[in-house]
């Protein structure tokens, strides 16, 4: 007790320094009761009541800094990973950082280029955390070089309250060098450089009692940047090495991954191209995992990211880490203030084409009954005939008058749903969409927003459309700065099933002020895919309340 | 041990409550943009801590798949040089685009003609480090590097309310 009180005085006396810090932080929590409904098949839990909370403390003082997350899911909220339980510390870390030096311990998130060789990071509305817990440092020896290491092991997943590693072991390291920052005949100079080069290994024991495995595997490469005045380009070009596991049913070829972006962009137009080229990519700290575990690196797919719910969530693309080799052209343009086709406001125009299919894989040369294992040959930007993927869309957004605005999107999509396996159909899945947005702002502080949303499938040979024809109606009413109330009903009028001819209504409103957000919402929602940056979790049917709370700090 | 576990509660409740007394002069602990290290679309470095050298700046985080985001954005845009030349205030654009849709940023903010500072966050240190949640979400920092007001959502009209805050900071 004496020591208490001791450590009680010290405390408060040293709490005019330790004030001086800066703690920061967010929280969110998340809870659904939810019922049964049998004609969407959505099952009320065992406990009716499903809640996820999470809070982030950050503290720095100074050059120090220090870190943590609690987590809780009592239990975890419907369509999360089923590996989440618990409540307890699921991120924390100490470091210092200066102009020179930044040294962690404990958890971080790390990218070494575009995260094609390596990328750790958190997505808590997907559930997806694949941290590093171990050390990392960050130097900046002179002007416009940053030199980065790390080591560490993997978040598998938390559970009763834990994190749980990953059986294999991650160590990179990674250079980027700015020459116009370091180099004085470069400064201010029109032309810019950025050089990078990474290296990462893993290492697992060989556990395998039928392969001879490699223990260590790595990944290297190197990436550009280049600007010059309104051109752009970036390029980055990863390596991997024999990386035998379950996704690739322990073959013994290498892998790599390419990407390139070329943009043209200025006032009122901008335009891009990239390319992307996959081959036995998939890279893990541990070789027998799947789905989302423990992935190194980061493959990114190449389309845009839809936003209106039926566009984004019925058929979206995940990259193919075993191959594929993909495109895409984005194109937008400003019509200007005062011509025939900019009117009073201006008009935007977007287009935005993207493809990707199997890339051609050869076996000249290649003897399936040696002992290499090595059971195909492929070249970067080698495609096939056979299509995984292509989106052909197009919007438009107009301000008319002070009141009205609208947007007009339309988009054609393809997808090969036995590769990418979005529903039960076979085969490629070939979709229409039309979306009509408009907004009225009745004052400075009321504004209406509507949505018509409809999806058109075309049937195949076999005359099978999946599940149909889908239409969207949303209207949202929104009081500034506090409030909004918003009610949204999506209809399976097409379904070929008569049964399935469902309708899904939602009722939400939600209250904010400042940094602090609170949102229910009633109603049914369809299953769909749940899907950021590229990273899907398949979300299932339910029907019932969910209340959402943000806060930040 | 537990005793010194409530100790501890204890002392940094203490902290918080005192984090909570209005104060003319900033609180010790008021939050404070914290240092990040970003690049701009030419891939420049910029520490977020040294953002606000100029005067105040309005930190909008967005991203490209984000619409109410873009909503904001735009119509601030149409505002954007009266607020400059009454206030001296600068917009900072930060896009929280991964890689996924990150070189679609740059081809967004020419074909809108925005004339923010726009930072790349691709894998989220800087969101993470201003306890972001959910996009849009929106800060005003004074010159200082205080944050004075911040809103996590976007509704026509929100921009009249940062307005109004950022007139207030002006004026003192």
């Amino acid at each position: 007790m004496k020591n208490a009180r001791t450590l009680l005085v010290i405390l408060l006396l040293s709490q005019g320094s330790f004030a001086q810090g800066n703690i920061s932080g967010n929280m969110e929590t998340v809870f659904q009761y939810l019922n049964e409904d049998s004609i969407i098949n959505a099952k009320q839990p065992m406990q009716k009541g499903l809640i996820n909370s999470y809070m982030n403390v950050f503290y720095t003082q100074g050059n120090f800094k220090a870190g943590m997350r609690f987590e809780s899911y009592l239990p975890r909220i419907q369509g999360y990973p089923n590996r989440f339980d618990g409540t307890g510390i699921g991120m924390r870390y100490v470091g210092y950082q200066n102009d020179f030096v930044d040294v962690t311990l404990g958890t971080f998130y790390e990218q070494f280029g575009t995260g094609l060789a390596l990328r750790t990071y958190e997505d808590r509305n997907l559930g997806y955390d694949n941290l590093l817990d171990g050390m990392r440092i960050v130097l900046r020896p002179g002007k416009g070089v940053v030199l980065k290491g790390v080591y560490g092991t993997q978040r598998l997943s938390f559970q009763q309250g834990q994190i749980v590693h990953g059986a294999g072991l991650v160590r990179g390291t990674d250079a980027e060098w700015h020459l116009n920052e370091g180099l004085t005949f470069l400064k201010d100079k029109k032309l810019d450089v950025v050089l990078g080069a990474s290296f990462v290994s893993k290492f697992q024991e060989d556990d395998n009692p039928e392969w001879i495995l490699p223990q260590n595997v790595a990944s290297y490469g190197g990436r550009l940047k280049l600007t010059y005045g309104n051109f752009y380009a970036d390029a980055e070009f990863i390596q991997k090495g024999q990386d035998p596991s379950s996704d690739n049913q322990y073959i013994y070829n290498n892998g790599h991954a390419a990407i390139f972006n070329l943009r043209y962009t200025k006032k009122g137009l901008g335009i891009l191209l990239s390319g992307k080229s996959v081959d036995n990519m998939s890279y893990r700290s541990d070789r027998t995992k799947d789905l989302q575990d423990l992935l190194i690196n980061y493959l990114p797919s190449l389309n845009k990211t839809h936003t209106y719910n039926l566009v984004a969530t019925l058929y979206p693309y995940a990259t193919q880490p075993m191959g594929e080799v993909a495109y895409q052209a984005d194109v937008l343009y400003t019509f200007k203030k005062g011509t025939t086709l900019g009117g009073k406001y201006g008009t935007t125009l977007g287009l935005n084409f993207s493809t990707t299919y199997r890339p051609e894989q050869t076996l000249n040369g290649i003897d399936l009954n040696d002992s290499s294992r090595v059971v195909y040959h492929t070249r970067p930007f080698a495609l096939s005939d056979s299509l995984y993927w292509q989106d052909i869309n197009f919007n438009i957004t107009k301000k008319f008058n002070k009141q009205w605005s609208g947007i007009l999107s339309f988009y054609d999509i393809k997808i090969n749903n036995d590769v990418v396996k979005v529903s039960d159909a076979q085969g490629i899945i070939h979709a229409r969409i039309a979306v009509l947005e408009g907004t009225y702002k009745i004052n400075s502080h009321n504004a209406i927003r509507w949505e018509l949303q409809g999806m058109w499938v075309q049937k195949n040979e076999d005359g099978i459309n999946d599940k149909g024809n889908w239409a969207t109606a949303l209207v949202e009413y929104t009081i500034s700065p506090g409030w909004f109330f918003s009610a949204m009903n999506q209809y399976n009028y097409g379904n070929a099933d008569v049964s399935k001819r469902v309708n899904y209504p939602i009722i939400t409103c939600g209250y904010i002020k400042d940094a602090t957000r609170l949102t229910l919402s009633y109603g049914r929602q369809r299953a769909g895919l749940f899907c950021v940056g590229g990273v899907c979790r398949p979300v299932p049917a339910n029907n019932g309340l969910m209340i959402n709370l943000t806060h930040s700090f | 041990m537990k005793k010194l576990f409530l100790l501890f509660l204890a002392a940094t409740f203490s902290m918080a409550v005192q984090a909570q007394e209005p104060a003319s002069e900033p609180a010790l602990n008021q939050k404070q943009v914290p240092s990040v290290k970003l690049v701009d679309m030419s891939g420049k470095a910029i520490n977020t801590a040294e953002l606000t050298v100029n005067g105040p700046v309005i930190i909008s985080f967005w991203a490209t798949w984000c619409a109410p985001c873009k909503k904001e954005l735009n119509t601030i845009h149409e505002v954007y040089e009266d607020w400059v030349a009454e206030t001296g205030v600068t917009l900072i654009a930060v896009a929280i685009d991964d890689e996924k849709t990150k070189s679609q940023v740059a081809v967004y903010v020419n074909g809108k003609a925005w004339d923010y500072t726009v930072l790349m966050d691709p894998n989220w240190d800087f969101k993470r480090a201003m306890g972001v949640n959910n996009v849009p979400h929106t800060f005003l920092v004074d010159k200082n590097g205080f944050i004075v007001y911040s809103h996590n959502n976007y509704a026509p009209g929100d921009e009249e309310k940062l307005y109004q805050e950022l007139l207030k900071l002006s004026e003192k």
